[in-house]
């Protein structure tokens, strides 16, 4: 009895247990990787990573996937980016822009990823182009898009720099005394959208039928779902969510360039694969999405900080991949 | 048209089954069948939905491997564990849905899986040269007219079937088995495929056809095997059998199962249909009918008798060409089961599987998952007090056995589930529920909780539309009766006057 609770008990946790694992096998090989600084600096590079996977993680949850939301993410960076440089920098991108309030590129960037995102939305659930091509295409379209913008004279493609320090505040800005225990703003904001996205995906009526949807879309339409609307909120709300974290990845770099969130599609999907969300629908948990993200961040920086080759992180991180996949794949075929 | 067989002295059989059982979980689909085909003969194999027919071809085909019985060809005893055996022992069969690799050629999917090689060196490659003109052979030697090189995918439904039966010719076989050949055929390829028959058995060929077509039985066969509740009732020369005879021995059953009493009384009239035509061209058309409150109404009929698709077009899953549907005499439209239960219409699929139960959600998300809109605050959020409540309350009265509502929906058996999937409509409170097969694949004592369920919200004045293709349930539990045939609405039966000869009569009045 108790080593089938044990079994029951690994199975349901083993992501968290490969987390913790791995932070044990680090700290083993060098104990200073468990200081709090390490930390800290392991949860400022997850966050904008979190709020990305959190984005992509509904819709696949949907059956659906987001291969446009690294390119989302740069166009946002980038947007941002140009519209919050000092009045002195001299390569400004408006060059008589007055001083605009940083809530303009905080609405601006939600508002035109949660249009991309929009429009994702109904190329899949209104003209039933599979996922995988229509979000293909968008991720070429807006890199197209942010490529142009990117290259308007007087900026001619070069990277955009000078912000201003309000608003890379947000991402390198913190709350209590300085040193290792203050709390970073991006944490907060990644936090609070892990909290914001729990709820969505657990108490209201649209995460219900988010996992109804994945589950069985057939079963969904016969009872009465709006099958379409919400696919085309969920893809909306990613887009949202990548438009965030655009730019809080320009406030934390200090810049842009149009090749900014190049690829972070895949780490998400990786990281939300990782942490339990089933590809083939209607299965993912928000705790797991982010433990994912954790484990990724702790493989890049403790590694190197115990002085791995970097490549061998990238093998380590496919094999986790294609492991935690298998792993998952055989507790369902156990359950038949 | 029947050929003169030679029935006295050559008793040596081609195929014997013998003793054949099989069951399903809840099921005996096979219960001691002897079946056995004379070399040469077209042998028809006819019985009502779920009389068995194609669980014996599949024992048969290798498909299903029986529990108990044995299988001789030419008396020799076989074991045929696969399909590949089945083959290899001269057996093919044509399925009535047809799959052939639609973008490679007619005869890539003759020799699929034994192409003829060539070796040049150490190496082998496909000898397409050899594989056409074999091909090519073939379709002379059968008179049929379809070019070896074209895609498959370009041939009409016959041109298939066709190249179909010449890969089984192509296997030598010595017995070819076809389920329902002829539904998707037109009058003229019914005429080429019989041709085709013919020719096979002039050859030795035997063939086991399965229809539900009367008269083309009693064109094309020799033989007629009846069977009806998974036993076999016997075979008969076509020559001695009639219409009524095959209706009669088909439904022939002693109706000894039970019902719960009836206790419903049926009052005005709340949904009528009229003049309901589907946009396919073999789909329903021209039907109407009235369902009143408190009374349960059972559509009869045959596979093929479009009673699926006319209710999913009642409940906006399909499309409708012309027709109205009137409900408390106001006409509605309902285009999606969104518009359906707003009109509080509610559908109980068919396949549960398929359209029903989300499997990795828990029985408490499958029960509120339709119902959710009313479970929702004005920001959005789920009362989950109220839905647990709900929940708790429809486990208790529908007595869904399940260790608890987090549960998930996958672990729970076929009648739990089908409760479940009850249950979810019932809390959308509909005034018009509909029963496709409701059922189907569940245990006796489940079955009976569901008849009682229907009579109880019956009772309580609901109307309740009910397809049904078991003939007991039809009889046992409809307050009248609507047989459908080929899309069509060819009788509507109270109770009373129902009997099982009468219902497959209709059932069968334009096959």
């Amino acid at each position: 009895m108790d080593a089938k609770k044990v079994r029951k008990f690994v199975m349901q946790y083993a992501i968290y247990i490969v987390l913790v694992l791995l932070i044990v096998v680090i700290a083993a090989q060098n104990p200073e990787f468990l200081s709090i600084n390490n930390l800290r600096n392991i949860l400022i590079m997850s966050s904008t990573r979190i709020i990305i996977a959190l984005g992509v993680g509904g819709i696949l949850i949907t059956q659906g996937t987001d291969l446009s939301a690294g390119r989302m993410v740069g166009l946002a960076a980038v947007l941002s980016a140009s519209l919050m440089q000092t009045l002195e920098y001299s390569r400004r991108f408006y060059p008589d822009l007055p001083l605009v309030s940083i809530f303009v590129p905080i609405v601006l960037c939600i508002l035109v990823g949660a249009i991309i995102g929009f429009f994702n939305g109904v190329v899949v659930s209104k003209l039933n182009v599979p996922p995988f091509i229509a979000t293909l295409g968008m991720m070429v379209i807006v890199y197209g898009i942010n490529s142009i913008y990117f290259s308007l004279p007087p900026n001619n493609s070069q990277p955009i720099g000078g912000l201003r320090e309000d608003f890379t505040a947000l991402g390198t800005g913190y709350i209590g005394p300085s040193g290792p225990y203050s709390i970073p703003y991006i944490v907060i904001i990644a936090l609070a959208v892990t909290v914001l996205v729990w709820v969505l995906f657990n108490k209201t009526t649209i995460g219900k039928y988010l996992y109804a949807i994945g589950g069985n879309p057939q079963a969904a339409k016969v009872s009465g779902i709006n099958v379409v609307g919400v696919l085309i909120f969920v893809y909306t709300f990613a887009g949202a969510m990548y438009g965030l974290a655009g730019l809080l990845e320009a406030a934390r770099t200090g810049g842009a360039t149009n090749n900014y969130g190049n690829m972070y599609e895949l780490d998400a999907i990786a990281a939300c694969v990782v942490g339990g969300v089933s590809t083939s629908g209607g299965i993912g948990t928000v705790p797991g999405m982010v433990a994912g993200v954790l484990i990724f961040s702790v493989i890049n920086y403790g590694l190197t900080f115990i002085g791995v080759n970097p490549y061998w992180q990238q093998i380590v991180k496919g094999l986790i991949i294609v492991f935690a996949v298998a792993f998952d794949i055989a507790k369902y075929y156990v359950k038949k | 048209m029947t050929e003169n067989q030679d029935t006295g002295t050559a008793q040596t059989y081609l195929l014997e089954m013998r003793n054949i059982t099989k069951t399903f979980p809840g099921v005996r689909a096979l219960d001691d069948v002897t079946f056995r085909v004379r070399p040469g003969t077209v042998h028809a194999l006819m019985g009502e939905n779920g009389a068995g027919k194609s669980t014996l071809m599949k024992c048969l085909f290798g498909l299903y491997s029986p529990d108990a019985g044995e299988i001789y060809l030419d008396g020799q005893r076989v074991h045929l564990n696969s399909p590949k055996q089945a083959l290899d022992h001269g057996i093919s069969m044509i399925h009535q849905e047809l799959h052939p690799v639609p973008h490679r050629s007619v005869m890539e999917n003759i020799w699929l899986g034994r192409f003829p090689q060539v070796k040049i060196g150490p190496l082998s490659f496909v000898d397409h040269k050899k594989m056409f003109e074999d091909t090519q052979r073939l379709m002379e030697e059968l008179q049929m007219d379809i070019h070896p090189a074209i895609r498959a995918g370009e041939l009409s439904v016959s041109k298939i079937q066709s190249m179909e039966i010449a890969k089984a010719v192509s296997y030598n076989s010595k017995i070819i088995i076809m389920d329902e050949p002829t539904s998707s055929l037109t009058e003229r390829e019914v005429e080429h495929l019989f041709r085709i028959i013919r020719e096979l058995r002039q050859r030795g060929v035997s063939i086991i056809y399965i229809s539900h077509k009367i008269e083309e039985i009693l064109q094309i066969a020799d033989e007629v095997s009846i069977m009806r509740d998974g036993k076999y009732v016997g075979c008969w020369p076509a020559s001695e059998l009639t219409n009524d005879l095959i209706i009669s021995r088909m439904v022939g059953r002693e109706l000894t199962h039970r019902f719960p009493e009836k206790t419903n009384q049926p009052g005005e009239v709340l949904m009528r249909v009229e003049g309901l035509t589907s946009p396919l061209p073999n789909s329903f058309r021209d039907v109407s009918f009235d369902l009143r409150r408190g009374e349960i109404l059972g559509i009869g009929g045959l596979v093929g008798a479009q009673r699926t698709e006319l209710v999913e077009a009642i409940f906006g899953l399909r499309a409708v060409e012309r027709g109205t549907i009137f409900i408390n005499g106001q006409p509605v439209s309902i285009h999606s089961p969104i518009d359906a239960k707003r009109h509080k219409v509610a559908l109980l699929t068919e396949e549960r599987r398929v359209t029903g139960i989300i499997p990795v959600l828990s029985v408490f998300d499958n029960t509120v998952v339709a119902n959710l809109r009313h479970y929702s605050t004005s920001l959005g959020f789920v009362d989950a007090q109220r839905c647990r409540q709900d929940v708790a309350d429809s486990i208790d009265k529908l007595r869904i056995k399940t260790p608890s509502m987090r549960t998930l929906i996958a672990n729970l058996s076929g009648g739990n589930q089908q409760k479940v999937l009850l249950a979810r409509w019932l809390l959308t409170e509909p005034d018009i529920l509909i029963l496709d097969e409701p059922t189907r694949g569940i245990d006796v004592g489940a079955k009976y909780e569901i008849y009682t369920l229907m009579l109880e919200l019956a009772a309580r004045g609901k109307a309740v539309l009910m397809i049904s293709s078991e003939m007991p349930e039809l009889l046992g539990v409809s307050d009248r009766i609507m047989v459908m045939c080929s899309g069509r609405v060819t009788g509507i039966l109270p109770r009373e006057e129902a009997d099982q000869e009468k219902v497959m009569r209709l059932a069968t009045q334009f096959l």
